[in-house]
């Protein structure tokens, strides 16, 4: 029978360890950090970029957090000793490429090597967020960011109720909303936000319930106003992305050339009777709405949902894509609708992709930022000419 | 060339209801002409007074906007599908 120094000597007989410096230097070219440590260890203080895995669901759960077997990781622990029996599981379980951080987190510190208090949930957030918690591609870390993103909805009616309800679900946790509207009984049949106590009332308001009373952790941010040009900036910049709910081309535009000179992604949707579309616009790596619509239709060719009607569920549908995309550019996972146009038709049940292209004529690109000016726009929604260079 | 035209929702009217219509066309262009013969009206709603394709129609051959093609004159192979595009903006 052997005794723990003989089982410890035997694990590291069959695993390369390594010293903090050498495994930074691994983790600076790609290798995965695993932190095996205890919950209340990492609490006080962990590596940025790491990955989080008690020891005790190491063999259960690191096929989750480490898909790629052939990917170099460092197995770290506070003293190097826990650390040396995973790297030798993690060998059995098939990874490649596995070291052993000798010294632990405690010689990473104590070497002045960067680490931080890392922001931890409460436990009323991990029951809240525990399907997320699942997720690889979510987790904690994936949680703590969707709690620290600020997005705006513009507009609280068909495509900004779904939306801005996934997203306060989801633990968005700074969600604007703009919109000068009261509720009326109409918008019932498609506004979700709203009910029927709440008609009359101002639509940023009825939101601002509706979210608050779904999930506490959201800070909602009212704006009811009128989005012009002399205060779109001042708004849009205070988030991180932007998701167009807007009912008209002359504010759809309006965004567009803020946006771009700001650089803040938008999350495009926009739907009519049974139709729908959906994509993202992001200036700095890709086509926006000016690329994929050079100008509006005239009014008589375009009525407006209040003059030819809209089914309700269609929102839902478009708006649920909106927030998907969203939170997919917040977490940085999947394939984003980036340079792809999604059309939905909701009587054929047919959704269908197209490639949108940056438009070599549109002058108002992330590269003419600082010379694009964000001015009234008329019917025709014409660009301002670019500012002279500075 | 046999081609498929996807009819969005605003303009079946035009056709009918009809959400798709098949025509014989060797370019997009001619195609969209024929869509005109068979169903009136579509060249005022896609096409400008000299001929171009409006700017605020996006037409697409199979995923691909003409625009970046050869616009009208863009070669239609045979049993491909043109969609047309209509600019919405409601929310």
């Amino acid at each position: 029978m052997a005794n723990f120094r003989e089982l410890l000597n035997a694990a590291k007989s069959e695993i390369r360890e390594v010293d903090p410096a050498e495994a930074e230097r691994m983790v600076a070219s790609g290798a995965v950090l695993l932190d095996v440590r205890e919950a209340d260890e990492f609490e006080q203080g962990a590596v940025p970029g790491s990955v989080f895995l008690p020891r005790g669901h190491l063999e259960s759960q690191v096929e989750g957090k480490v898909a790629d077997k052939s990917v170099p990781v460092v197995a770290m622990c506070a003293g190097g000793v826990r650390s040396a029996f995973a790297a030798r599981t993690l060998q059995e379980l098939g990874y490649s490429d596995v070291v052993s951080m000798v010294g632990g987190f405690n010689r990473w510190k104590d070497e002045g090597r960067e680490w931080r208090v890392p922001e931890v949930l409460t436990p009323e957030q991990r029951n809240r967020y525990q399907r997320h918690l699942l997720l690889p591609e979510v987790g904690e870390e994936g949680q703590q960011k969707l709690l620290g993103a600020k997005v705006l909805l513009l507009g609280a009616g068909g495509l900004g109720s779904p939306a801005a309800l996934y997203l306060a679900a989801a633990g968005v946790g700074t969600i604007g909303i703009v919109d000068m509207d009261v509720v009326d009984e109409s918008n019932l049949q498609r506004q979700i936000l709203h009910n029927l106590d709440r008609i009359g009332e101002r639509k940023v308001d009825s939101a601002k319930k509706t979210l608050t009373a779904l999930n506490p952790d959201v800070n909602v941010l009212t704006f009811d106003v009128r989005l012009d040009a002399s205060n779109i900036t001042d708004i849009i910049s205070q988030f991180d992305i932007v998701v167009d709910g807007a009912d008209n081309f002359p504010v759809r535009y309006m965004l567009n050339d803020a946006s771009v000179k700001l650089g803040i992604p938008v999350v495009h949707g926009s739907i009519f009777r049974f139709e729908g579309q959906v994509t993202v616009f992001d200036p700095r790596n890709g086509p926006t709405y000016r690329d994929m619509l050079p100008e509006p239709p005239p009014p008589e060719l375009a009525p407006s949902c209040s003059e030819a009607g809209v089914l309700g569920v269609l929102p839902g549908i478009v708006g649920s894509i909106q927030a998907i995309e969203t939170i997919k550019l917040i977490l940085g996972f999947g394939s984003s609708l980036v340079g792809r146009y999604l059309t939905f038709d909701s009587q054929d049940m047919e959704f269908r992709e197209f490639k949108l292209r940056k438009d070599p004529e549109n002058q108002i690109t992330w590269e003419n930022r600082d010379r694009i000016q964000v001015v009234p726009l008329e019917d025709h929604c014409m660009p301002a000419p670019l500012a002279a260079p500075a | 060339m046999s081609v498929t035209i996807r009819i969005p929702t605003t303009l079946r009217t035009l056709t009918g209801g009809e959400s798709q219509v098949q025509v014989d066309g060797a370019t997009v262009g001619d195609a969209l002409s024929a869509l005109d013969s068979a169903h009136p009206g579509f060249r005022d709603r896609l096409f400008d007074d000299d001929g171009s394709l409006r700017r605020f129609v996006n037409v697409f051959l199979a995923d691909d906007d003409v625009r970046y093609l050869d616009g009208v004159d863009t070669a239609v192979p045979d049993g491909e599908t043109i969609s047309i595009i209509p600019a919405v903006a409601g929310g």
